[in-house]
């Protein structure tokens, strides 16, 4: 038993390393470099060698020490089980303290700009988490196309503040709306889909959105994006150093000293209480008949044909609402930015929002912040090791796949399939 | 009450049923009998507008039914128990419950009909705050039905209720389909393979080989038919 299991182990890292070689062999090793204004092709084999070699004993040190079956109760459940057993103890005082936290982080004394950016940034993911959330996490439906409500709601939000001089609290909800009629119009042709297929569909919209929004120049600019967008005001004061002849600022209002960071606070407060709106509202529902049936459609489709839940509306309203938030949030990134630009809406924007749930642990609210957190964090941190990055966000993912496959909290109990291999073993 | 006549269902190419004739009267339990892949499954579910029939008529109380999508069939007072149960089990009991409930009302009359349920399934009230899947096969069957049963149906389709379950649950599970039948007054359409019990329980039965009924008669009748008997009864039938 033991000597089979180190033999294959040993052809399973074999086939790595040659995977990673068919794979980096034309991608890293075959460099071209520009020489006398003709390219020409310069060879990187050892680097490939190195890449290939760490593979395939990463590899073999993964079955070693943590796809055997001996240790594999060891390592990988007793962190899990132990930090979701703290959560689902300690779950309600954890949020509230969380959000405490949140609400004297602005007034903190080692807070400043760059943490109070970094704050609104996170905060944004969040809210954008949260809403793909009910998509991936609530009703099942792979969406990998979600970063075109984001845009949606970024446009729509700039093109009726530019334009008709509405104010954010107008905007938002007809941003809101729109995004959601994007969710239907994505929502009716993927009805029938599942899956990957439902993914590739989706992806593919991601990227319509972001073309159009590209090439209608007349409507959005193209490439030059959108400028002048309307900051928002606080309740009608605006935020400005030098208020016009008679205008009323929120610095004179409150008879405070101007500073940019007044507004700063306000962004973030108001991400804050956005990113809230959504949490709030996705736990509510999910006890409502329409939350129920989206989680029954995640689990069982036939299922829930044969007890007359209506597939289709069921789909189509996760889709709209999903998107809806993700439109508030292109809202709050229009008036933050005071710029928008196809750029921003890149699918990788999608993957990110997308990493954050499936790292989170599909369905589970506390895990998207924990995944926020954590690659968002992460991004930062390697922010001055810009070449760095991504290698961290990818061997950061590849850990958390290796440690905790369901996400970081999987706090849904394991389903029947685990169950079944818990007790062959 | 169910009418149907020549229905034929097909899986792509494959078909699986080759015209079926079947009727269920008012308040009878009816029993469709037949080995594995005769196309049991596919009946019911082409009954629940879930799969299409590509020929034939389903009537329901007198109205066609056949290209009337899935919900609005459950609307018209049919539940289906699906094989294999298909609890959703990573919700609890209680949600599970709800679910059925959905088409009748929206679940309006949630806490009256439930109280039904325990009458039928006493186990289920102590365990609506568990998830689905940790309930135990048995239990599973008892909540499946009883989700089915929220619906207020008017016709009850059974798929081999009796599958993978331990023979004591099996008993307690047919003398609750018969309770379903004579108290709550809802007319049973019973799948099974347990050929025995089934056509013991039900008022009349209908034999199904590869998509064809090929025998039909009262329950007793056909428990002594003698190929009944060889292909279904001993030893050949399922426990
Ligand atoms: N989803 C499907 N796709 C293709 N063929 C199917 C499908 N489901 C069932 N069949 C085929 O249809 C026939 C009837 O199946 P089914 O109705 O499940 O039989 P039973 O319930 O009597 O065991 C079988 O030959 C089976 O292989
Ligand atoms: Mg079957």
């Amino acid at each position: 038993m033991r000597k089979n299991f180190l033999q294959s182990s040993i052809k399973d890292s074999l086939f790595t390393g040659l995977i990673a070689l068919a794979l980096f062999g034309p991608i890293v090793g075959l460099r071209t470099v520009a020489k006398n204004e003709v390219l020409v092709v310069s060879p990187k084999w050892f680097i490939v060698l190195v890449i290939v070699v760490v593979c395939a004993l990463g590899r073999f040190l993964t079955n070693l020490y943590i796809y055997n079956r001996d240790q594999k109760y060891g390592i990988q459940s007793t962190i899990g089980k132990s930090i979701t057993n703290f959560l689902d103890t300690k779950g309600t005082q954890i949020a509230l303290s969380a959000i405490i936290f949140s609400v004297i982080f602005p007034f903190l004394p080692f807070t400043d700009r760059y943490l109070m950016d970094i704050a609104i940034m996170m905060l944004t993911y969040i809210m954008l988490g949260w809403g793909l959330n009910i998509v991936i996490g609530l009703a099942g439906l792979l969406d990998l196309g979600y970063v075109a409500f984001y845009a949606v709601g970024a446009y729509s939000y700039a093109l009726f503040a530019i334009h008709f001089g509405w104010s954010f609290w107008i905007c938002l909800p007809i941003a809101g709306i729109f995004a959601a009629m994007f969710g239907v119009l994505l929502g009716f042709p993927v009805l029938r889909l599942r899956g990957d297929y439902l993914a590739i569909v989706t992806l593919a919209f991601g990227e319509m959105i972001r073309i159009l929004l590209l090439n209608w120049y007349q409507l959005t600019k193209g490439p030059d994006g959108l400028t002048g967008i309307p900051r928002p005001s606080f309740f009608g004061l605006p935020f400005k150093s030098f208020p016009d002849e008679g205008e009323q600022t929120f610095h004179t209002f409150f008879g405070l000293e101007y500073s940019p960071m007044q507004r700063i606070i306000f962004l973030y407060y108001l991400i804050l209480v956005l990113a809230l709106i959504t949490n709030l509202f996705t736990i509510k529902i999910r006890r409502l008949p329409i939350g129920r049936a989206w989680e029954a459609l995640r689990e069982d489709e036939i299922a829930c044909k044969s007890l007359g839940v209506n597939p289709r509306n069921t789909k189509l309203t996760a889709f709209a609402i999903g998107a809806m938030f993700g439109g508030f949030a292109g809202s709050f990134f229009a008036t933050r930015q005071a710029f928008i630009s196809p750029e921003s809406f890149t699918f990788i924007e999608s993957a990110i929002i997308v990493a954050i749930v499936v790292l989170g642990g599909m369905g589970s609210q506390t895990g998207v912040v924990l995944a926020t957190i954590f690659l968002i964090g992460l991004i930062e941190v390697f922010r001055d090791f810009e070449s760095y990055r991504m290698i961290a966000f990818g061997g950061a993912m590849v850990l958390i796949m290796i440690f905790r496959p369901r996400g970081i909290l999987a706090t849904r109990k394991p389903t029947i399939t685990l169950q079944k291999k818990e007790a062959a073993k | 009450m169910l009418l149907i006549s020549k229905v034929e269902t097909f899986y792509g190419n494959i078909q699986a049923l080759r015209g079926v004739d079947v009727k269920v009267n008012s308040g009878e339990i009816v029993t469709l009998i037949g080995s594995n892949g005769a196309g049991k499954s596919t009946l019911l579910m082409t009954i629940s507008g879930v799969n299409k029939a590509s020929t034939g008529e389903i009537l329901f109380d007198d109205q066609h039914i056949e290209n009337l999508p899935p919900h609005e069939i459950v609307n018209l007072g049919i539940s289906q128990v699906p094989e294999g149960r298909r609890i959703f089990s990573r919700l609890s009991v209680e949600d599970n419950l709800r679910l059925g409930a959905s088409a009748y009302e929206k679940g309006k009359n949630f806490d009256i009909d439930v109280k039904d349920v325990y009458d039928l399934f006493p186990v289920l009230k102590d365990r609506l705050n568990q998830r689905g899947g940790t309930l135990s096969g048995g239990e599973q069957q008892m909540l499946a039905i009883g989700r089915a049963m929220m619906a207020r149906p008017k016709m009850l389709l059974l798929d081999e209720p009796s599958l993978g379950i331990a023979p004591k649950l099996v008993n307690q599970i047919f003398i609750a389909i018969k309770n379903i039948n004579k108290q709550k007054k809802v007319t049973i359409f019973l799948v099974e393979q347990n050929a025995k019990k089934a056509l013991e329980l039900a008022d009349r039965g209908y034999v199904l080989v590869n998509g064809n009924v090929t025998l039909e008669g009262t329950g007793q009748d056909l428990l002594k038919n003698k190929d009944i008997q060889a292909a279904y009864l001993e030893g050949g039938g399922k426990k």
